[in-house]
């Protein structure tokens, strides 16, 4: 066993994850090739969305991979900086907007 | 960015037994992956024969003007391997009688060698259906007398095919070197300026595109349509069609996968990527690589891997194509950079 939970060979061994569950593997990664697929959006823009949700679930398989993949579709640096600033201002504003909670239950306990 | 080439520093890499050793051993040998020879075995295509002969790839010479980060040739400004006229004239002797439609001029800088004019002029005269210069683009900037080449290409009906990693200085300057990208649109500027690359125009001026590091090209079509896109609305530059390369494990590329610890990885994403679709078409099939020297390859990378043809005919002076067609293509686990994704090849993909 590995001494560390993360490791980053470990993204090479995902499609693995099939031999122990071939319906369900099958049909998760039937399903993931369809959404990256050209449709309504772009390829290229579904990458950047990947690679700007990568960051706000914190997974690092997922950042090495869209990381990667942009760079494949020549999405340059900037592109790519600008898609993890709007991840972090929805996770941002997530914890912002509960601000508003805070303010109502304040209001109503105070006299 | 380094300026000299892999030979000049004396590098252990410079050596193809070195090279060798490392595309041969370590993951492969370990059975962590499989050897290419065993993947093209499992669809019955080893041995890899060729099929007809389409394309004669000439190599004038391994000296540039540029020293590029990933050139698998190793040129640069320092090598001094440039094909004689006498080979020239040998190579005029096969173009004249050959099967193949295409002739392709690479280098290095294939303009530095002092002989190119004359060999243009003659080769043009062989009436070859596609006649293709590789041409880095920024020669034609390097120094006036290289200022016509635009005029001297348009007159023998020349078919350019240069060089561009990405429509953005910064990606184009950090492979190939400071002040590429300015040149570059220059000189596509002044070929566009004599009518290349124009939608109908007949004088066709493609671009290369190469990654700029340990990944793949992506999809060749998107990536035409940006650069397309880009170079219009930014510097009003046309071209026909854009070619995306994978860049092959050897030479200064194979230097740098391994000096960033991104070989490995590498060749994981190379594996992965195999398709056996490109494999019927690998250019190896309808390719003859000629050297500076006259010796005959499968392939630009077998020869800077030193693996000459297998067949008795191995010289350009002793030259027959009905034997050489005959022969085993020499493989080893760098094809696997023109069996990934979509294929790779001089022009591009292949499947």
């Amino acid at each position: 066993m590995a001494k560390s939970y993360y490791d980053p060979a470990d993204l090479r061994k995902f499609g693995k994850i099939t031999e122990w569950s071939e319906e369900l593997g099958t049909k998760f990664f039937d399903y993931y090739g369809k959404v990256f697929e050209e449709g309504a959006l772009s390829a290229r823009e579904k990458s950047l969305i990947a690679l700007a949700v990568a960051h706000t679930e914190k997974c690092p398989y997922c950042i090495d991979a869209y990381t990667k993949d942009g760079l494949q579709r020549g999405i340059t640096k900037e592109e790519m900086m600008e898609a993890v600033h709007v991840g972090s201002a929805i996770k941002s504003g997530a914890v912002l907007v509960h601000g508003v909670q805070m303010m109502n239950k304040h209001d109503k306990l105070s006299m | 960015m380094a300026t000299k080439s892999l030979k000049a520093r004396q590098d252990e890499l410079a050596g193809t037994n070195k090279q060798l050793e490392i595309l041969n051993g370590g993951i492969f040998a370990d059975g962590e992956l499989p050897y290419f020879k065993d993947k093209i075995a499992n669809i019955g295509h080893y041995p890899l024969k060729p099929k007809k002969l389409e394309i004669l790839q000439i190599n004038v010479g391994y000296m540039c003007n540029q020293v590029c980060e990933h050139c698998h040739v190793d040129a640069g400004p320092d090598r001094k391997e440039i094909m004689t006229r006498e080979t020239m004239q040998q190579c005029l002797e096969v173009i004249k009688n050959t099967g193949a439609h295409t002739l392709d001029l690479t280098g290095g800088a294939p303009e530095m060698n002092p002989n190119f004019r004359w060999f243009v002029e003659e080769a043009a005269k062989a009436g070859i259906k596609d006649f293709i210069v590789r041409s880095n683009l920024t020669i034609i900037r390097a120094n006036k007398k290289y200022y016509d080449l635009p005029e001297f290409f348009k007159k023998h009906n020349v078919h350019v095919i240069s060089s561009m990693p990405h429509y953005t200085r910064g990606k184009t300057d950090k492979q190939r070197g400071d002040g590429v990208f300015d040149k570059s649109i220059k000189a596509l500027q002044e070929l566009n300026a004599v009518g290349y690359g124009m939608p109908d125009s007949s004088l066709r001026l493609d671009l290369v595109y190469n990654p700029s590091g340990a990944y793949l090209p992506g999809d060749q079509m998107a990536l035409e349509a940006d650069f397309k896109k880009a170079l219009k609305e930014d510097f009003d530059i046309k071209f026909h069609n854009l070619f995306a390369i994978t860049n092959l494990p050897i030479s200064r590329f194979l230097d740098y996968l391994i000096a960033s610890e991104n070989y490995e990885d590498y060749m994981y994403s190379l594996v992965e990527a195999y398709n056996p679709a490109a494999v019927a078409n690998v250019m190896c099939t309808n390719t003859i690589s000629i050297s500076w020297d006259g010796w005959l390859y499968d392939c630009d990378f077998n020869q800077m891997l030193d693996l000459k043809v297998a067949s008795k005919i191995k010289h350009i002076k002793d030259y027959n194509e009905d034997i050489l067609n005959d022969r085993n293509i020499i493989i080893s686990q760098h094809c696997y950079g023109c069996t990934a994704g979509a294929g790779s090849s001089c022009q591009g993909t292949v499947a």
